[in-house]
């Protein structure tokens, strides 16, 4: 995946984006809504939040829930997802179990969370350590599943040990599908934040969006809670991307 | 010379979905120490899994096979297989394909690496990664892996049939340069008849499916050999004739 961006696309994509908000302008004036924000009032939400603090901290509480959610799925899903991919025994026994609690969506889990961990920062990280743990579980068996036997036959052919196998041929032939694996929990995990920060405690982007709407109707700030998880969606799957520019897994990418 | 390696009435067959396939009809062959031997036959008739029994990868369903009298059980580094396909890690610079196959704690890991990817021209090539290598250069990286253990027997399936003829042509007199001054014992499986004649000193004709030995050639010329001596040319000329050519 060579990423050439031209000029000319960037043109292209702005102008679309740009025909999109003069569009809801349009709507909003046309229609004389007195709730829904125009795009002016949306941006002096948030440079108004930007000035007064409270923006960064709201991402802040966001970006900390995520990313502790995130790596406790890093931690717990890739060892087994490794495991299941590699050992045929593993692989029978939790797979099932995997199956069935990954289709359940993580705001099902939200009167348990509360149960058993309060409302507070443990919440929304278990929710969203819930939400990547399982397509990271299951992206890296697949990964490991997915390496070419004859890797697997030369290391073998050379009589290498069972803890060389595993740490210089599995997991560098299985990394770079692991990684898009954790591309995809990383971009749910952040995709949960708003559900998971419906029972945060006064900070996230979650809670200003819920709080924004129940505390007066402020829809400005509720659409500008929404670009700004756009946008730091973005980044977070751009600084993902950068990954994949890794020397050891370039191979991989570059077919 | 001692017998190296020593195929038993080896059988094979393989399940499929209209029941058994045997692929292998009773193979008795063997192959004495340094000895080239090159087993040509029509595609598909089993010469792949004739090479994976020997190297240990695949369990005949009956016979055996035995190197240096001791029964084979699985893979390992005395006999290493280099594949059309071909098997360098991607993740691994040339330099640590190159030391992959040193196990245990040595020094001299790094200079045998070296002084075998000089043996193959590669020097210049070892922090290079394979992606950024051409075809030939990548062969030349799994011939010096496998070198670098020192095999006893080096078992070749098709190695040079995913390279341009040219290209092809330039890896057979690099690989009997080495052999010349390594000697392996060597099994080469191959389609193309000309490179058979070209490396081996005895060339082994087998039967469509399943395979059997059909016919045998002695190729007892030396090297180097020109292909369009009138002996070779006949030689080549029999052989196609087993093929029905």
């Amino acid at each position: 995946m060579l990423e050439v961006v031209k000029p000319k696309q960037v043109l292209a994509s702005l102008a679309v984006a740009a025909c999109l908000v003069a569009a809801w302008w349009i709507v909003v004036l046309a229609t004389d809504s007195v709730i829904f924000p125009t795009p002016l009032q949306v941006v002096r939400g948030i440079f108004e939040m930007a000035r007064n603090g409270t923006l960064w901290a709201h991402i802040g509480s966001s970006l900390f829930r995520v990313g502790s959610g995130f790596l406790l799925a890093v931690v717990v899903g890739v060892p087994l997802g490794l495991l299941m991919g590699w050992v045929g025994g593993a692989f029978t026994m939790l797979n099932p179990i995997v199956q069935v609690l990954r289709p359940i969506s993580p705001i099902a889990w939200i009167p348990i969370a509360i149960l058993w961990f309060g409302v507070g920062d443990l919440s929304p990280i278990f929710l969203i350590f819930l939400s990547s743990v399982f397509p990271t579980i299951v992206q890296t068996a697949a990964a490991v599943h997915s390496i070419e036997r004859h890797y697997i036959w030369a290391a073998e052919n050379f009589g290498v040990s069972r803890y060389r196998l595993f740490a210089q041929v599995v997991i560098p032939a299985a990394l770079p599908q692991i990684i898009v694996g954790l591309r995809v929990s990383l971009g749910v995990a952040w995709l949960v934040v708003v559900a998971a920060e419906m029972i945060a405690l006064r900070s996230g982007l979650g809670y200003l969006i819920i709080d924004s709407r129940n505390a007066g109707n402020r829809y400005d700030l509720v659409v500008a809670g929404m670009v700004i998880i756009g946008l730091t969606g973005l980044l977070l799957d751009g600084a993902m991307r950068r990954l994949e520019r890794l020397k050891v897994v370039r191979w991989r990418y570059a077919r | 010379m001692p017998d190296k390696i020593a195929l038993v009435d080896v059988r094979k067959s393989f399940p499929t979905a209209k029941g058994t396939l045997p692929v292998i009809g009773g193979v008795d062959l063997t192959v004495a120490e340094g000895e080239f031997v090159a087993i040509v036959g029509p595609s598909g008739c089993g010469k792949t899994t004739l090479l994976n029994i020997v190297a240990g990868f695949v369990r005949p369903d009956q016979g055996q096979v035995t190197v240096d009298g001791v029964p084979r059980n699985g893979p390992g580094p005395d006999g290493i297989v280099i594949s059309q396909r071909g098997s360098v890690f991607p993740w691994l610079t040339v330099r640590q394909n190159l030391m992959f196959g040193l196990n245990g704690r040595r020094p001299d890991k790094k200079a045998l690496a070296d002084h075998y990817a000089a043996v193959v021209g590669l020097t210049g090539f070892e922090k290079g990664y394979p992606h950024e290598l051409s075809g030939g250069m990548l062969k030349r990286v799994e011939l010096a892996r496998a070198l670098v253990v020192k095999p006893q027997i080096l078992l070749m399936d098709e190695p040079l049939a995913a390279l341009d003829a040219l290209t092809g042509r330039q890896m057979r007199i690099e690989l009997l340069r080495i052999l010349a001054e390594e000697r392996h014992t060597c099994l080469l499986i191959t389609h193309d008849v000309e490179e058979a004649i070209h490396m081996a000193d005895r060339i082994i004709v087998l039967s469509p499916r399943p395979a059997t030995i059909q016919a045998e050639f002695g190729v007892p010329f030396a090297h180097p050999r020109d292909l369009s001596s009138p002996a070779l040319v006949g030689l080549k000329a029999s052989i196609l004739r087993e093929f029905g050519l």
